[in-house]
């Protein structure tokens, strides 16, 4: 594989990736949320 | 018995016989990093072991380095195998609140944008000639997290090392004077000052203890390359949320991760090896993470804008800045620049979160790229 393949490649799915990635971990988190909501008995 | 004498006395001052051109200048590195350390507080942690580790592996005829020394045994222990990087992460979990994060999960997203450099830097490197691992180490540095840059670049180009690892620690410690020209560059006055809302829904502590279980499982099946870094750091974080092994959390936080440090940074240092650090390549690796850094401030403040944009101008494009890995001084960055221009103005717990989201992506940034690099069969 060319380096200007590997670069572009590198740069699209890592760009993408770690964008959908996270993007995903924010969708787990208010579905944590959801899940188990926070109490007020907690905040005493 | 003349002959023994003069013999004997030959073995006397034979550092000086044997110096490479390159090894007082590197001492003169080692002393730069020591004095930047002490006296200037930058980063002492590492950069106090890193400057005496190169002050040592500069010193010829001591073999420190060779097999048999003890820098090459404490390298091979824990560097040379990825494992002190990987016990440092498990302490910086045990750090971490990711409660600010949890609190307003969309900011996570900020955690990206700031990894966006890393990638962007590669592409850079390649065009400069360096070979597709080595790129990849550098553009590593723009995670602005020291153990990943470490990890990546012991395991895959470890002649860059020393290389990677001082400009990594070193531009982490210069992100106060890096990110405020960048953020104040690309942003209005006008969305400076802009307040964003607090009264967010804070997160329960069964979220928070369940966040770095399921954040591992599911990270690690879609880039099992990166387990390793995402796994530790989340261990540390369990085990800090669920309050049922403080004493192991404590430990981790502390007692291991300061040994750990040492023996990293007094390894990194011995990586420095004149004639093998002062080399052109290494000016560049300097050069070019310094911009992966700029480029990730630059894409994580414009990613702010576009969030400003689509949130009906909620969010302070500023907090972009927090999305890079530097924590927590990204975020009080992002809080002394708010505060610039609106005094009233607490970004502070807004950039923390970004920050978290940032710690987090780069270890998922460093996981996908040796995921690839794995699915294009360029790494084992």
């Amino acid at each position: 594989m060319d380096n200007w393949t590997f670069g572009f490649t590198m740069i699209i799915v890592g760009m993408g990736g770690t964008l959908v990635v996270l993007a995903l971990f924010a969708v787990l988190m208010v579905l944590l949320k959801k899940i188990f909501p926070f109490k007020e008995e907690e905040a005493k | 018995m003349f002959n023994a004498i003069v013999d004997g006395l030959s073995g006397l001052g034979s550092g000086f016989i044997n110096m490479h051109w390159s090894n007082p200048v590197m001492i003169a590195l080692g002393g730069l990093l020591l004095y930047l350390g002490i006296k200037k507080d930058v980063e002492p942690l590492l950069l106090v072991p890193i400057g005496f580790g190169a002050i040592l592996v500069n010193i010829p005829l001591a073999g420190l380095m060779d097999e048999g020394g003890f820098l090459r045994t404490i390298y091979n222990m824990g560097v040379a195998n990825e494992l002190f990087p990987l016990l440092i992460f498990i302490g910086i979990g045990a750090m971490t609140d990711f409660g600010p994060l949890l609190e307003n999960p969309k900011i996570f997203l900020l955690g990206a944008a700031g990894q966006f450099g890393i990638f962007l830097t590669i592409g850079l490197a390649l065009f400069f000639g360096f070979t597709k691992l080595d790129a990849v180490a550098i553009g590593v540095i723009g995670a602005c997290d020291g153990p990943t840059a470490i990890y990546v670049t012991a395991k895959y180009a470890p002649h860059l090392l020393g290389a990677v690892s001082v400009a990594a620690y070193s531009y982490m410690s210069l992100v106060p004077i890096i990110q405020p020209p960048i953020m104040r560059l690309l942003t209005t006055e006008k969305e400076r000052v802009i307040s964003m809302e607090t009264n967010t829904q804070p997160a329960s502590k069964t979220a928070k203890i369940v966040f770095p279980i399921v954040i591992t499982i599911v990270g690690g099946f879609i880039a099992p390359k990166g387990l390793p870094l995402l796994g530790t750091i989340m261990l540390g974080n369990l085990m800090r949320e669920s309050g049922a092994v403080s004493r192991l959390a404590k430990a981790s936080e502390n007692e291991i991760a300061n040994v750990v440090t040492l023996f990293l940074g007094i390894s990194i240092g011995a990586s420095m090896s004149g004639p093998l650090f002062l080399k052109p390549q290494t000016l560049l690796i300097l050069a070019f993470g310094f911009f992966a850094i700029c480029l990730d401030t630059a894409c994580g403040v414009l990613f702010g804008k576009l969030m400003n944009a689509m949130t009906g101008g909620k969010i302070n494009p500023l907090i972009g800045a927090a999305g890079i890995s530097a924590y927590p001084m990204a975020a009080r960055v992002v809080q002394k620049e708010g505060q610039k221009y609106n005094k009233f103005n607490f970004l502070l717990m807004h950039a923390v979160g970004a920050n978290t989201g940032g710690q987090v992506g780069s270890v998922m940034a460093a996981a996908i790229m040796l995921s690839v690099l794995q699915g294009m069969g360029l790494i084992p």
